[in-house]
């Protein structure tokens, strides 16, 4: 009997953020992301855990905001709209140092949008989406088997450096169903001394809080913000290379675009363009390092996105505008389809080489 | 030498930042000395708001939170919901509670959510430098209502417990003064009840506290009192205007 169960991606991060220890779920509504919700509503009461649906985006963020505060794992989940309601509880978590899970499944925007899939927030997502100097561990799967394997990193992400981890998926992702392994072995616990528990008279109150109106005193907090994200700058970024060894273009994709390059790049290669595919795991932190490792090779860069350009900077900065990078995109709830990609990669090989 | 009245064991030695006058200060001590009386200090969390008290986490003794405008509601309900062995409470003025957090506070009543909800409404947002609030009464002046609340632009004032007292949700709901030592000492039994109410698991409790804001209504601490008893009591009535517990006594 095979491990392996046949998920929706949206229920594989709910029961997978289950597995991780999570024992609060708040949520509302929204297309193409209600799964979550619904299933949480199911399993929560079974395990003794809590499902609350809120009375808004708003109210859910800050009933997680008050759950971290008090020490336990928490997780809540919407998509594009939902998230831009939550942006500012999103910068009270970071300001408060709070650990949290928060999920997105992109759809089209701008406003109400659309309901299909979109990789359009990813601006949102990366550069802290709320007002503030602050960052999200922002975790890209690319299959149901990441949403499940990515929710229970971004748990343990979010707990090690106490800042928020976001599940950056699609429409597409919510939606499918394919095999997941839910076997995660052991969950890590970490030490909350911080945490609000009542003080039983026994020690200093603790106090969960991002205000200060002394200057001095709110650039430290800064300061030492960045300090912790420059550690996980250094130790979690996370990408795939796919046929990378000898390429002389590659692909920058995330989740479903990237699987949809996978094909493309396939077609190329039987036809022996030398294209391989870099593929952020985390986008934020940005696989940089790599590729700038592979300008040195590649002559051209293709970002392929569900945006109207929102990767292909960080892509460019990242190889410091060394080489020209062209947009492969759809939007509005359009996937580009292989045959795109494809066309893309010969425009690319066109490109002269080094000079 | 008899100790006959000291500062309650669960403020802070921190100095108050209030205005003189304000009766911030006649509440936090009411609070404080309901954890002293009810021994509940060590298992409190306080969510403190945005407005003239936000630094009520400087003030209490307790565990804090301090929560996004109008969202300590949502907080508290997080709160709780993660420690229900802890006494959770809120400590809001008028615009956090019935300007944006309207929902939020409407909602964790209708939940029937176990935390107690302290509503300070002075009827004007004080921190801002005195604007126009959801309670502020018609006719009078703020720096957003420079000619008079005119109900004909703005429409009227909106009165807490009476609107969630339609709710099936809420446990407890009392709108009390601290304008006078009678007063006081009725706000403080109000006060406590909501907090035992809390710890006996009866859910939800409101205290909506009549309160003065000298400063930016421009008047002397005295004349504000005045003010108060001969302006906002009329309008906003004292009294109980829900309570669970008496109606399923009664029955």
């Amino acid at each position: 009997m095979s491990d392996k169960v046949l998920m929706k991606g949206n229920e594989a991060i709910a029961e997978a953020a289950i597995m991780a220890g999570c024992r609060f779920y708040f949520g509302y509504p929204i297309t193409p992301q209600t799964e979550v919700a619904a299933y949480m509503a199911k399993r929560m009461p079974q395990i003794g855990g809590t499902f609350l649906q809120a009375e808004s985006e708003i109210a859910a963020i800050n009933m997680v905001i008050g759950v971290s505060s008090a020490g336990k794992r928490v997780m809540t989940s919407s998509s594009s709209p939902g998230i831009s309601l939550k942006s500012e509880g999103i910068s009270y978590l970071a300001g408060c140092n709070l650990p949290a899970l928060v999920v997105n499944v992109e759809r089209g925007g701008p406003g109400l949008g659309g309901i299909q899939p979109s990789q359009s927030d990813y601006f949102q997502a990366t550069k802290g989406g709320g007002h503030g100097d602050y960052r999200n561990i922002v975790l890209a799967p690319a299959s149901v088997q990441e949403m499940a394997d990515l929710t229970v990193k971004g748990f343990d992400l979010a707990d090690k450096y106490r800042m928020t981890s976001m599940i950056l998926a699609d429409g597409t992702l919510g939606q499918m169903m394919e095999p997941v392994n839910l076997n995660i072995g052991e969950v890590k616990s970490y030490d909350k001394p911080w945490a609000l528990t009542g003080t039983g008279c026994k020690r200093e109150h603790n106090i969960v809080n991002s205000l200060s109106l002394l200057p001095e005193e709110l650039e430290e907090w800064n300061l030492e913000k960045f300090e912790r994200y420059a550690q996980v700058e250094k130790n979690e970024v996370m990408y795939e290379e796919y046929m990378m060894d000898d390429a002389e273009i590659c692909i920058v994709a995330f989740g479903i675009a990237s699987r949809v390059s996978k094909n493309a790049i396939d077609e190329a290669r039987s036809k022996g363009i030398k294209v391989g595919l870099i593929r952020p795991i985390t986008l934020w932190p940005f696989p940089a390092e790599a590729l700038l490792r592979a300008s040195k090779k590649a002559k051209a860069f293709i970002s392929v996105e569900l945006s109207m350009g929102q990767l292909i900077e960080d892509v460019r900065l990242s190889i410091n505008c060394s080489r020209p990078v062209l947009l492969c995109n759809r939007v509005g709830g359009m996937i580009p389809s292989p045959e795109e990609v494809f066309a893309s990669v010969l425009e690319a090989d066109k490109i002269g080489g080094e000079k | 030498m008899a100790i006959v009245f000291q500062k309650p064991q669960a403020l802070t030695d921190n100095l108050f930042h209030y205005c003189p006058g304000c009766t911030h200060g006649i509440v936090h001590r009411l609070v404080a000395e309901c954890m002293d009386e009810l021994g509940i200090e060590g298992k409190t969390i306080g969510v403190a708001s945005v407005g003239c008290s936000v630094f009520a986490y400087n003030y209490f003794k307790c565990d804090m939170v301090q929560a996004a405008h109008g969202r300590a509601p949502a907080v508290a309900t997080g709160v709780k919901r993660a420690n229900p062995d802890n006494v959770v409470f809120t400590y809001q003025g008028d615009g956090d509670l019935a300007a944006i957090g309207t929902a939020e506070t409407v909602h964790s009543a209708a939940r029937n959510e176990n935390i107690t909800v302290i509503f300070i409404n002075n009827a004007i947002y004080g921190m801002t430098g005195g604007q126009m609030a959801p309670t502020t009464l018609p006719g009078q002046v703020t720096q957003t209502s420079p000619y008079g609340r005119d109900v004909k632009t703005v429409g009227y004032p909106v009165k807490v417990c009476e609107m969630l007292s339609q709710l099936d949700g809420p446990c407890y709901l009392e709108r009390v003064s601290v304008c006078d030592v009678k007063n006081v000492k009725n706000a403080k039994r109000a006060l406590k009840k909501a907090f035992q109410n809390q710890i006996d698991g009866k859910g939800f409790s409101l205290v909506e506290v009549l309160s003065t804001c000298p400063t930016n209504w421009g008047m002397t601490p005295e004349n504000a009192i005045s003010w108060l008893k001969d302006n906002m009591i009329p309008y906003y009535p004292l009294g109980v205007y829900k309570d669970r517990e008496a109606k399923e006594e009664n029955k």
